[in-house]
């Protein structure tokens, strides 16, 4: 069996591979197979809460659809938004390093993670607005929603919190590796072109977790 | 006996001899005697907590211990067993020695990450002695809801904290062995080629990589329902502490198949070795391998037909069941077929495989009898139950990781253990081993319920029994300690190839040199070539 690397070799390169790797090619490879095993992992880590949220939603539809219409769907909107075009400067940045363009390299990864950062903080004032409505049924607070779904609404909350913020914490961990990228980039480290679309691969899926966590959370209430 | 002064070659124990070289080494080899070290550690650990119970089970009346001890010892016992000895049991310690061998690489793919699934074991397992100390959990290793997030009262968060971080030490060493074993493969070792360990440990790595994130993320969600109080299995709320059983064995289930393959691996190479033999229905084997890790996630449901799941999903959790025993059918009857009018001799890890074969068939069978509904409500939650995975996981599993330690123990260290020693330790495991729980079948039958300090006293002959095996047990596991250790200073020169075995491990110098092999080897033969006469020319 074959395995053929989207990743291609640079002709010209005197970069030796790490010592227990034949070749460069074998090394690349083996990187990219590692972080797509990884993020099935990572899936089968999410699915998990899917797949308990899915059982409540279906329990409990009225009460999640009476839930889910408290959320800001604005600013989950324009998060959507706002990620799905940071995988667009991730893609970008892809194409930069393959092409070996240092500069536009360093431009998209750090409009990469500028866009994360934004994303992070507009889920922070999401966060406080919740919390100032008596949403956010953590460390023993108040928890305030009109009845009769007072108690599957606290259910809902739980799961918000939890999605979004091992989302959160999942960006968070991606913003930081798109800046340590872009630091490999300025200071043009071997390697470089695996290295950034490695981070990417991973960039790409924590986009795509938020695909799934977006109508599951925010949508739940307007599914017409 | 006259001492030569010899200069051993330069291998991998003998580069560097300081504590940081280990504590920084990316050599697999070395990494695997890290794990070998810990889960040691965790082996007598557990063990220390089973010898109190079944100290406490010799008779009928609570009188070593208080039912509360008694709920934080077997909790310790489970968690110390399952998370930190038998889960990286075999994977962790001949898995990471042996496979870059047996495929022919220098190093695993990820030698770095290999170090620190290694640390993330090590601060799982701060977090498992802080939570001992701390005092304990009473929920048992299975951490059942709505107990362990509103009512338990002891260190649960401590306890599931350490299984999520021992969880991702598992998921990493998975992802190394999937990627070793794709990428890494020498020149003309086709898929197969492998050895059946090497198929064994990949099976094993799929199910470490796609089952133990549901374990985390299922853990993590009763974390935080203890931590900042949220509720989702939470009863009032609408929360189903059932949803979190459903989760729970998603992952525990394939879990029982990650301590009972790498087993089969290693029990499919010593029976050929000392049969002398090609294995019997090679392609069988290895795709029997895959078919129990895939199936194996299908399974789950079995362990809740008394949870008040729908009659409907037991009836097609049973046949499931049923179904996924035809493959370990399959390699129980080829591992027969193997000795076949083969070349049997009896060495020690000869004597643990054929241990391992015998008590398997039994632990597999009986647990097609737990998988029927009707019996199941019978025995379920009695000590037929605990019997039955003591056959797969200490007969099975702990049989073949001896097995193993002492088939390879010549090539991880350069010296041979007594071979008569090993031999007395290996009949006294099997001894006291069926001593222990053969009792616990009939117990179990007879409706004594799993997880009480105190029973009636028509029960006491049959635990007593029980307890005496377990003597008999500890005696045996503490042997290897002695000779094992005596070995590594005062044991005789193995030699690269003490059984006369096959497969590239064994064309190596004993201890291999730090990057394995001098050159590549380049392979142009099917496994276990044991039938074929060896010419001199021939590599191995």
């Amino acid at each position: 069996m074959t395995y053929q690397s989207a990743i291609p070799t640079r002709p010209d390169t005197l970069e030796q591979p790490a010592s227990q790797f034949d070749s460069l090619a074998q090394q690349h490879q083996a990187d990219t197979l590692g972080m797509w095993v990884f993020l099935a992992s990572e899936i089968l880590f999410f699915g998990g809460m899917f797949m308990a949220y899915t059982v409540y939603r279906t329990a409990f539809p009225a009460a999640f659809e009476a839930a889910s219409g408290h959320l800001n769907l604005g600013l989950g909107g324009i998060n959507t938004a706002i990620l799905l075009t940071s995988s667009l400067t991730m893609t970008l940045a892809d194409d930069a390093v393959v092409a070996r363009n240092r500069r536009a390299t360093a431009i998209w990864l750090a409009l990469t993670a500028l866009l994360g950062t934004i994303f992070l903080a507009i889920k922070g004032i999401e966060w406080r607005e919740e919390f100032r409505e008596q949403l956010a049924p953590l460390f023993g607070r108040p928890f305030v929603f009109p009845e009769p779904h007072t108690d599957q609404a606290r259910l809902f909350f739980s799961f918000y919190f939890a999605l979004t913020g091992l989302h959160a914490l999942h960006l968070l961990i991606g913003v930081v590796l798109v800046l340590v990228m872009l630091i490999f980039t300025l200071r043009d480290a071997p390697h470089l072109d695996a290295k950034v679309i490695i981070a990417g691969l991973y960039w790409h899926l924590v986009d795509l977790i938020w695909v799934f966590v977006f109508p599951l959370l925010y949508l739940a209430a307007r599914h017409g | 006996m006259t001492t030569v002064p010899i200069t051993l070659p330069k291998n991998y124990l003998n580069q560097d001899y300081t504590l940081w070289s280990w504590l920084t080494t990316i050599d697999h080899k070395r990494i695997a005697w890290l794990y070998l070290v810990s889960i040691t550690f965790f082996f007598f650990l557990g063990g220390a907590a089973a010898t109190v119970m079944r100290l406490e089970l010799a008779t009928a009346p609570g009188d070593v211990v208080e039912s509360e001890t008694y709920n934080r010892l077997f909790s310790l016992h489970g968690i110390a067993m399952v998370w930190f000895f038998l889960v990286p049991s075999i994977p962790a310690t001949l898995g990471n020695f042996l496979l870059p061998l047996m495929i022919g690489a220098r190093d695993m793919a990820f030698p770095r990450l290999n170090l620190l699934s290694w640390y993330l074991y090590a601060i799982a397992g701060v977090f498992a002695l802080t939570m001992v100390i701390a005092g304990g959990v009473d929920t048992g290793w299975t951490f059942y809801t709505p107990y362990s997030s509103l009512f338990a009262n002891g260190q649960v968060v401590l306890a599931v904290v350490g299984i999520i971080v021992a969880g991702f030490s598992s998921i990493l060493t998975g992802l190394n062995f999937i990627v070793t074993v794709h990428k890494m493969r020498a020149p003309g070792l086709t898929w197969m080629r492998l050895p059946l360990f090497v198929w064994a440990q990949y099976a094993t790595a799929i199910i470490m990589v796609l089952a133990t994130p549901v374990l985390a993320i299922t853990l993590l969600m009763i974390a935080l329902e203890r931590i900042l109080g949220i509720g989702i299995f939470d009863p009032k709320m609408g929360g189903d502490p059932v949803l979190f059983q459903h989760l729970f064995w998603f992952y525990s289930h394939p879990a029982v198949y990650i301590m009972i393959l790498p087993g089969m691996g290693v029990v499919s190479e010593i029976i050929t070795c000392f049969a002398r033999k090609h294995i019997f229905g090679y392609d069988g084997m290895a795709f029997a391998l895959l078919a129990i890790a895939l199936i194996g996630f299908l399974v789950w449901g079995h362990h809740m037909f008394v949870a008040g799941q729908s009659v409907y999903a037991s009836v097609v959790f049973s046949l499931l069941s049923f179904i996924v025993a035809v493959p370990s059918g399959i390699k129980v009857f080829n591992w027969a077929a193997t000795l076949y009018k083969g070349s049997v001799s009896f060495e020690t890890p000869m004597l643990y495989a054929l241990g391992f074969v015998g008590l398997f068939t039994i632990g597999g069978l009986t647990g097609v009898t737990v998988a029927s509904t009707a019996v199941d409500v019978h025995v379920h939650d009695t000590y037929f139950v605990i019997a039955h995975f003591h056959y797969i996981m200490v007969g099975g599993m702990v049989m073949a990781y001896f097995g193993g330690l002492h088939f390879w123990w010549p090539k991880m260290t350069g010296r041979m253990y007594p071979d008569v020693w090993g031999r007395i330790a290996a009949i006294t495991i099997f001894i006291g081993f069926n001593l222990t729980f053969f009792p616990q079948f009939i117990l179990g039958y007879l409706g004594m319920p799993r997880r009480y300090h105190t029973y009636p006293d028509e029960f006491e002959l049959l635990n007593a029994l029980s307890s005496a095996g377990a003597s008999i047990l500890a005696a045996g596991y503490l042997l290897p300690l002695a000779y094992l250790l005596y070995s590594l200073r005062w044991g005789p020169m193995a030699g690269p190839n003490p059984w006369d075995a096959r497969g590239l491990e064994w064309t190596t110098p004993s201890p291999p040199p730090e990057h394995n092999f001098d050159r590549i080897p380049i392979v142009t033969q099917k496994p276990y070539a044991y039938d074929v006469p060896k010419r001199d020319s021939d590599p191995a």
